[in-house]
């Protein structure tokens, strides 16, 4: 991504990192690619959760994505975002808990693994793209 | 309720390939504790993928072919644009209303959400990522005619752009002018001149 | 979310209005660079709950009238290199909407 940045960002208030009409962050790159498989699935969930089930409503979808540090804003793709976004308000909501999510994450790499792909990377942090294993962990 | 196509959607093995990302690892635990927990069924999951698959550019254009070949429907878009989808089948949820605006010679209109990517998504589909990009999303209500000129749309002067940047409950589909040329054309073969760019308004019908 | 029935519009069509250049506190759909920016109501798309608060799992009442509203490019941006006639609408909700001043 261009990174030609407009004063205007650094200098706006908290909670803005979203809110980019008039910056500039250069030319517009068009290339396209499909969605993957688990990208159509987040956004399954969410359609479903937030219109069917009335567990959260997309505004608070967005208030969660809106809350990111710029850095983690700038350095995930549009799906990375809503997932975790996803997770932090079945959290806040107390559908699912920390802990079990913990678990399940553990048994989620195995079952990929055992179905020969592999894992990249840590768990997705809870904060700011920074691995803090306190907050991880909690 | 929804045990007549019980899909496994553990893995897609044809199309989620290579290693796994941490994010897509997320999503595997997130799906399978509501699984378990009851909250939704993987076949939910899937009728909505399905869903979403009949909703893209072919869908859009079938329904610019109609308002560009059927006055009375054209009028209904215009103006009540969740029922005259509705009269072609298509559900657009309870999301957000639609809004149709028309260009004409003197006016071209460009879609945009600055905020997040609002998108006529129960029309066209998944919005294609430049339009979810911080680059379109930035510079298209400050600089639209330079960003029309890189998606290669060059306006004659005394032609306005008027930007619509989706901010609330309501989505935006631009009708684009028919070509001269095609008037007498019936509507399928006019589908072919309408591509999901001209509906969001970053490309023009020639 | 879809329309739900509310209080009266405070603006009408035609009505110029000036975007409030309050700080948001929290979620909030105005957009920075309208902020404090004066335009003009192109349609009242009637009442619809709010964001704001939806955003933090309240039921968003009561619900706010919301405006497309209309700002000339060159009214937004000093350096616009457009037409002089080139627009931008935007649609903002009512409690950040103010009467015009000038």
């Amino acid at each position: 991504m261009s990174q030609k940045k407009n004063e205007l960002r650094s200098t706006a208030p908290d909670n803005t990192v979203h809110d980019v009409g008039g910056l500039d962050f250069g030319n517009v790159d068009m290339q396209e690619h499909d969605l993957a498989f688990w990208e159509r699935r987040v956004d399954a969930m969410i359609v479903i959760l937030a219109n069917n089930r009335g567990a959260f409503k997309i505004d608070a979808m967005r208030r969660v994505i809106e809350s990111y540090g710029e850095q983690q804003y700038d350095a995930t793709t549009y799906y990375e975002k809503w997932c975790r976004a996803l997770r932090n308000l079945l959290v806040e909501q107390g559908v699912i808990s920390r802990d079990e999510l913990a678990a399940k994450l553990a048994e989620s790499r195995e079952t990929m693994r055992s179905a020969s792909r592999d894992v990249s990377g840590d768990d997705v942090p809870w904060n700011e793209g920074v691995w803090n294993e306190e907050t991880n962990n909690s | 309720m929804h045990d007549h196509h019980d899909h496994d959607l553990t893995f897609q093995a044809d199309h989620d390939t290579g290693p796994a990302s941490p994010y897509e690892v997320l999503e595997h635990a997130i799906r399978e504790l509501l699984v378990e927990k009851g909250v939704l069924t993987n076949a939910e999951i899937s009728e909505h993928i399905d869903k979403m698959a009949t909703r893209n550019e072919t869908l859009g254009a079938k329904v610019t072919a109609r308002a560009w070949t059927d006055p009375e429907f054209k009028q209904r878009y215009l103006n009540d644009t969740r029922a005259a989808l509705a009269s072609m089948d298509i559900d657009i949820g309870d999301m957000a209303e639609y809004r149709v605006v028309e260009n004409t010679p003197r006016i071209h209109n460009v879609i945009i959400c600055t905020l997040c990517s609002c998108y006529p998504k129960l029309l066209l589909g998944y919005p294609p990522s430049w339009y979810k990009s911080v680059t379109y999303r930035s510079r298209t209500v400050r600089e639209p005619r330079a960003v029309l000129q890189e998606f290669g749309v060059e306006l004659p002067d005394g032609v306005e752009v008027r930007v619509h940047d989706s901010t609330a409950d309501l989505r935006y589909i631009v009708l684009p002018m028919q070509p001269e040329e095609t008037t007498d054309w019936p509507a399928e073969k006019l589908m072919a001149k309408i591509s999901r760019d001209s509906l969001i308004g970053t490309s023009i019908p020639t | 979310m879809t329309m739900q029935t509310g209080a009266a519009p405070k603006f009408q069509p035609g009505e110029r209005v000036r975007v409030d250049s309050r700080p948001a506190l929290g979620h909030c759909r105005a957009p920075l660079f309208i902020r404090g920016q004066t335009g003009t109501v192109v349609t009242v798309h009637g009442t619809f709950r709010d964001p704001e608060r939806l955003a933090y799992h309240q039921p968003g009442l009561p619900p706010q009238n919301l405006y497309k509203i209309r700002f000339k490019q060159t009214d937004l941006w000093l350096d616009y290199t457009g037409s002089p006639n080139d627009e931008l609408e935007v649609d903002v909700y009512e409690n950040w909407l103010l009467p015009a001043t000038n």
